[in-house]
């Protein structure tokens, strides 16, 4: 057998392995399963994949599948209404299929028509690894927000030890809904964390979304946000790499109608032999005249180590529009950390501040405390006061 | 012996010596001015006596507080009481005023063996020295230097060489891009904190803070070298007559060619 067709029979293997569901969900899960066969996991040939290599995904050998949480309801009780949202926006890609593929519970929320919801949603993932051999887990999140109404959502993404988490999920905004997005990846430092996010803006939508990416062996997000007439997203991301760790994000912004604006600010910082990926890319369909959209991605490389890819990719089909683009790559500010240094602060708490400044404009946006505290912690554990030089 | 002592001291940055034997004393109380065309080396002087990294001494000593000054690192520096005042004060976007200042005067206090300030007595500390340099208590919540005019930049180092209250303050071109009544602010800043246990260096192009900050000691920095030494009055010669009374090519103006 061949190393492809080893895996596939892998996966088969689990596939059966499940409880079989009621007929429209098993039929479902049969053809994206189908699906992830005739693609199999890509490999760095694939441009999307080039500078993240899954064969430590592909090639693991699978124990069986991570307990799903609580609080989740079966995807067997959602309405008719809202399973036709299921799997309409995130497209069809192999991890996408096979998160399909085990189907079962969904982290569901309906926001109704007008309704303002004021305490954030959170949507908590554990995984825990055993000592066994790896798990897999596939949450899927769908969230329905009706025209009018409001409301914050945090997805959390944490857990110990060996696992894969393959995440799928799935917003939908009505027209002039107001949605605030979170997304904390905090996976154990061995675990490979694979996340589609898909998202569709209605007319006059406005979304925002901070993708903070602190833990992981191997990370990839495929976030993706459509955006229809005047409507306005904010796609924003933090990724804090170190030792070995991998975090490569791709973002599509599809202005896919007039009048649209689009923010994306992606701020990194790289220590130790980590790496890290960018790719942004920008659609301005031709219908979209008057998109006003900026991009901007800015490493900050800590270590003659680290690796960062950074892409933009602007596809521009209409002729009236404002897009600008801009990357950066730099390490700490010699002049600045020699001024605190003349001020007594010491040089390992001044690269530490220095450091944390700069993440601080991403960490300022995000509108709950907690979540800002939490973070500044993480911050300064993170790349705390290196005395080696 | 001197508080600060420097003898022969040589200095590079990558392969130009820049200076070329240095020999200062600075006794506590007393108040020298540098003067010197540009490129003659004072800014590196003061550079290399905060330590500076990227100049590299190649020879000489220095002495400050009976220990090897050089020995230190930056930090140390700072910890056992000197203060570099910068010609360009650096912007840091992220970090404010308030919580740099109090990092700083905390590890400078930690050091001396005081405790620790909190918030409110910090804000106490702070507020009156504030007022004297016609601060605005806004620029505390803003990031260090980051947007602030020429002035107010220069305000903040005295102002935060008020609050850190150093032995040895070394004053690196503090006149330059100010207006006479901000110069004066200055000035009156620095002549406040003149003390018997306290040196200052004043390092300068123009003689015009010297009429507003009166040193006990002028000398003249040429090619890396202290070419003359006097009282007061030394200041007022080379107002008069200029480096070129002296002898001196000063960079700044062209000089004569055939």
């Amino acid at each position: 057998m061949t190393a492809v067709a080893e895996q596939i029979g892998h996966w088969l293997e689990q596939f059966t392995r499940q409880e079989p569901a009621e007929p429209w969900l098993q039929k479902l899960r049969e053809s994206a399963f189908a699906r992830f066969t005739e693609l199999g996991f890509p490999t760095t040939r694939d441009e999307e994949w080039r500078f993240t290599n899954v064969a430590p995904i592909a090639r693991a050998n699978f124990v069986g599948q991570a307990p799903g949480l609580a609080g989740q309801i079966a995807v067997a009780d959602l309405r008719e209404a809202d399973r036709e949202h299921l799997g309409k926006y995130a497209g069809q890609s192999a991890f996408v299929a096979l998160n399909t593929a085990f189907l079962k519970k969904v982290a569901f929320t309906r926001v109704a028509r007008g309704a303002i919801i004021e305490r954030p949603i959170e949507i908590n993932h554990l995984a825990t690894g055993q000592a066994g051999g790896l798990l897999h887990a596939h949450p899927r999140t769908l969230i329905v927000v009706a025209p009018g109404a409001q409301c914050t959502i945090v997805e959390t993404y944490k857990g110990e030890g060996n696992y894969f988490t393959n995440a799928v999920t799935e917003i939908v905004a009505g027209e002039g809904a107001v949605v605030d997005h979170y997304k904390i990846q905090r996976e154990s430092p061995e675990a490979f964390h694979v996340a589609t996010m898909q998202v569709a803006l209605g007319r006059s939508a406005n979304f925002t979304t901070h993708n903070i990416s602190l833990g992981g062996a191997l990370v990839r997000n495929d976030i993706g946000v459509t955006l229809s007439e005047g409507a306005e997203a904010t796609v924003n991301g933090l990724y804090l790499v170190n030792g070995t760790e991998h975090v490569d994000n791709h973002t599509v912004i599809d202005h896919a109608k007039p009048h649209g604006t689009s923010h994306e600010l992606y701020k990194g910082i790289l220590d130790g032999h980590s790496s890290a990926v960018f790719n942004g890319r920008i659609i301005v369909r031709k219908d979209a005249q008057k998109t006003d959209s900026k991009q901007t991605n800015k490493n900050l490389v800590l270590s003659d180590d680290a690796v960062i890819d950074t892409k933009p990719e602007l596809q521009i089909l209409a002729d009236d529009v404002r897009c600008t683009h801009g990357a950066t790559i730099g390490q700490l500010d010699a002049e600045a950390l020699f001024y605190m240094q003349s001020r007594g602060i010491g040089k390992a708490q001044a690269r530490s501040l220095l450091t944390r400044a700069f993440a601080q404009d991403i960490i300022d946006r995000i509108k709950i405390p907690v979540l800002r505290a939490q973070l500044e912690k993480v911050l300064s554990e993170k790349f705390h006061e290196r005395s080696n030089d | 012996m001197a508080l600060l002592e420097i003898k022969d001291l040589h200095a590079k940055v990558g392969e130009r010596e820049i200076l070329r034997g240095i020999d200062l004393a600075v006794e506590a109380g007393e108040v020298h001015a540098i003067m010197g065309p540009n490129g003659s080396g004072k800014s590196t002087l003061a550079q290399v006596l905060a330590g500076r990294e990227l100049y590299h001494v190649t020879g000489g000593q220095v002495t400050y507080d009976g220990k090897d000054l050089l020995a230190l690192s930056p930090e140390d520096r700072a910890r056992e009481g000197i203060f570099l005042a910068f010609q360009y004060p650096v912007e840091i976007p992220g970090v404010s005023n308030m919580y740099f200042l109090k990092a700083a005067l905390n590890t400078i206090r930690k050091h001396r063996n005081l405790p620790e300030l909190d918030a409110m007595d910090f804000f106490n500390l702070i507020r009156e020295k504030m007022t004297a340099m016609n601060m605005d208590e806004s620029l505390l919540n803003r990031p260090v230097n980051a947007g602030f005019s020429g002035g107010e930049k220069k305000r903040n180092e005295i102002f935060q060489m008020a609050v850190l209250q150093p032995r040895l303050a070394i004053l690196d071109e503090t006149d330059s891009g100010l207006d006479i009544d901000a110069l004066k602010l200055v000035a009156a800043g620095v002549n406040a904190m003149r003390n018997p246990e306290r040196a200052m260096v004043v390092v300068t192009h123009y003689q015009r803070l010297l009429s507003e900050i009166i040193p006990d000691y002028v000398h003249v920095l040429a090619e890396g070298r202290i070419v003359k030494s006097g009282g007061k009055e030394l200041a007022l010669e080379l107002e008069e007559g200029g480096y070129a009374g002296l002898g001196l090519v000063d960079e700044e103006e062209p000089v004569g060619r055939v």
